[in-house]
This record gives structure tokens, sequence and C-alpha cells, in this order.
């Protein structure tokens, strides 16, 4: 019973002079935002969100993670998102919803004690739907930055064609799983799109091969043989060697050469290429 | 045996939450193996041992945190880390250090090839009761 009173108290704050409100909070934003969402655009979010407050305020919601907010949350979740991938820093977005109390200190000021406990109470309830934008702002931020990621990922595991039926995978940085995974499976793919039978896997750029890397190499390899393909590792380095040694990872019937150089003349005389050199060649 | 941390030198304690955190966790040890000037080759064995044990409590362990920094002992200086987590310990030490061993589908090469890659090296674990693995690589 008292809730129901107390929720008719929040509505009647929020509806006594209706629309007026609304446009204040829009003008009060767009100050803050400094021109940087359209008017227009900020005006149709902040009124669609508004009714939807005042809604689920009258079926008696009391605070952000009510059922009767789903609505209220999904815009939320929406502005957030949009703001985040505006480029807007999270107190820039959730100052979209705390602008909404002070909208509404001027009416405090001829209100009544009731007034002033339904205040308090909707402030509350903005608060928690404050935070709310902010945890949506985060987590679209964290997409975001985990897409890039992956971007990268694609990005840095060029597969090069060295020689007619010769490709090569230069690695570079850290080998975590994933990015093993997508340079394997690029490699397996390579191989069958240019009919190649020799693959260079190059770790020159890599600091440190544990288990699971050494495995992810190990699998490939496999997968290549079966394919009909022969895999030659370079650029193992000294320190390295002795990892994988002192780990006890058997490399042995995997070849290996020193460097990227070495392993294409291998991987040439294996494919039937001389390499002539001319006597008295000029250059 | 609780690691030597260097006074003064506040060891920093790392999540282990998700395996983009094991990128992180092999960045600070290599920082902490340059500074106290480890050779080349006990900066890539140290920054091994540390992914092999930081993907076990990751995996295995549920997830946990490790605790990192200089520590010195008489006029000795070196990098320790000491990995945890509460998870469900492991029931027969001998046979989790086996070589090749391996209760998931890695190369069972884990906690023993740290071992080898470290100058000391202490598991303690009890069945329900979380694991946790000392390790320190000293300046030769
Ligand atoms: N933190 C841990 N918590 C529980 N069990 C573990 C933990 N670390 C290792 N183990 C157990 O020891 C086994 C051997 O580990 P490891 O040598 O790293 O090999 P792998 O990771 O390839 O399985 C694991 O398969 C697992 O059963
Ligand atoms: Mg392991």
């Amino acid at each position: 019973m008292a809730k129901r009173d107390n929720a008719v108290d929040l509505v009647g704050l929020l509806s006594v002079e209706g629309q007026d409100l609304a446009a204040t909070w829009v003008r009060e934003v767009s100050g803050s935002l400094k021109g940087r969402v359209g008017t227009a655009e900020l005006d149709r979010e902040l009124r669609e969100l508004y009714d939807a407050l005042l809604d689920a305020l009258r079926q008696g919601a009391t605070d952000v993670h009510a059922d009767q907010m789903s609505e209220v949350r999904a815009l939320l979740t929406e502005l957030s998102r949009n703001r985040a991938r505006q480029g807007f820093s999270p107190s820039e977005t959730a100052v979209s919803i705390f602008a909404l109390k002070r909208v509404l200190e001027p009416l405090l000021q001829e209100g009544s004690a009731d007034d002033v406990r339904a205040y308090l109470e909707l402030g509350r309830v903005l608060d928690g739907l404050g935070l709310f934008t902010i945890e949506s702002y985060s987590q679209t931020r964290e997409e975001i930055i985990t897409a890039q990621a992956e971007q990268l990922l694609e990005l840095s595991t060029p597969v090069v064609r060295l020689w007619d039926g010769v490709i090569a995978v230069p690695l570079v940085g850290t080998l975590d799983s994933a990015r093993t995974q997508v340079v394997m499976e690029k490699l397996l793919q390579a191989l069958v799109d240019t009919g190649s039978e020799q693959a260079i896997i190059d770790i020159t750029g890599v600091p440190a091969v544990d288990t699971q890397v050494a495995q992810h190499l190990l699998k490939t390899i496999v997968a290549a043989r079966l394919m009909g393909a022969e895999c030659t590792v370079s650029g193992i380095s000294p320190q390295i060697a002795q990892t994988i040694v002192a780990l006890g990872i058997e490399f042995d019937d995997i070849v290996t050469k020193a460097s990227l150089a070495d392993a294409l003349k291998l991987a040439l005389r294996r494919s039937g290429v001389d390499l002539v050199a001319h006597e008295g060649a000029q250059r | 045996m609780k690691a030597p941390w260097t006074a003064g030198e506040k060891p920093q304690v790392h999540s282990i939450a998700r395996s983009g955190d094991l990128v992180h966790i092999r960045q600070a040890i290599r920082a902490l193996s340059q500074k106290c000037r480890l050779s080349l080759v006990d900066q890539t064995k140290m920054i091994t041992a540390a992914s092999e044990l930081a993907r076990n409590t990751l995996i295995y362990g549920g997830g946990g945190t490790v605790t990192s920094g200089l520590v010195s002992a008489g006029n000795k200086q070196g990098v320790a880390a000491v990995f945890e987590d509460s998870g469900p310990g492991i029931p027969d030490v001998e046979q989790a250090m086996t070589d090749g061993w391996t209760s998931g589908g890695g190369l069972g090469l884990g906690l023993s090839g740290a071992r080898r890659l470290v100058d000391d090296f202490e598991l303690v674990t009890a069945p329900g009761e979380g694991t946790s693995v000392t390790i320190v690589k000293w300046v030769r």
C-alpha cells in the first residue's frame, strides 16, 4: 500500500508541468554536451526516456532493476552505447541522467514536505539509472576494445607467398592461444588456396614459446603433413631453443632452421628448384 | 618457502581471470627480469615458467592471482612470482609433476617444465584447498 502511494508521488513530481520538464531536461543536457549530439536526436532520446520512466513509475517501479523498468533499461543501454561509440566520457554519458535531478530542484522551493520526500526517493532511482548507464557504457567500451584486438589479430598475421609452392608466416610478438590459432588456420587455408607444398613458420619475432604455443605449432605441422605439405620452423633464438629443451618439448621430427633464408633454401630444394650462382655475374 | 621480497620494493598483485591477463603477466615478469638484470636466457625461462603457471591457475584453478616482485637473500638478487588459486587443488602431486601427464588436453609439461626452468620451485596444494606455486630465478 505504502509503495503505491509513493509511486503516485513520484509520478506527480515528474508530471506537474508535463512536457515542460522534459524540454528543460533536453536543454540542460544539450548544454553539457556542447552540441556534440544533434538537438533533434537528443530531444527524441530524452523524451522517450522521460515517457518510459513515467510509465515505469506509474506501474510502481522503485528502482532500476524492477521489472517495470525494462523499457527504461533498454533505452538507457542504447543511449550509453551511442555515447561510448561517439567517444563521450563516462561522466558526459551519466550526466544526462543526473541532469534530471537539477531540473526538478526548482520545484522544491514551494514544495511540501511530501514533495521533498518524493524528490529524495526519485533521486535514489535516478542515481541507480545513472550507475546503470555507466555500466552499459563500460561494457560497450570493452566490446569495442575486444573487437579492435580481434582486428589486430587478423592484421598482424599475414601469410606470404615466397615462391611458387612456398608460403611463409612470420610471427611477431606475443603468441597467445587465440592468435596462434588464427595464424595456424590461416596457414592451412593458404596451403589449400595456393596449392603449396612447403610452408615456413618463422618465429624470429616471438619472445617466448610455452607449451601451449608449442602444442599449436605441433598440431599445425601434423595437419599440414596430412595435407601433403611440409613445414619448417625458422628463427628459433638461442634463448627459446634452451627454454624449449628445458620444458621437455620434443621437436624431434620437426625440421628447424636458424634463419628464414636457410628455411627458404631448403624449401626450394625440396620443391626441385635449383639455385645457381653465375660466375662473374654483375650486380 | 616464503618469497624473500626485497625490502622497499612492493610486490605487485595481478589477477588471473581471463586469457588476456596472461599477456600482462608475461610483460610484468619481463619488466622485473630486466630490472634485476637476468640474462636473456634466464629472462625467457622465467617468463615461460610464469606463462605456464598462470595458465594452470586460470584453467585448472578457476582463476586466481599472481604476486610478483624482486627478491633478495644475502647478496643474491632475483625475481619471484607466487601463483595462488582456491580451486580444486591437486590430489596427486607426484602424478601432476610427471612429464607428459595431463588431466586436460595439454602437453603435460607445464608444472614439470616450469620446475626445470627456475631455480626455486615450491608447490603447496591440498584437495579442495586450492593451489599455490612459488618460483624464483636468481641472477647469476
Ligand atoms: N592450479 C592447479 N589446480 C589444479 N590442478 C592443477 C593446477 N595446476 C596443474 N594442475 C594439474 O596438473 C596437471 C599437469 O599440469 P601441467 O604440467 O601444466 O600440464 P597441462 O597444463 O598440459 O595439463 C594438469 O593437467 C592438472 O590436472
Ligand atoms: Mg599447464
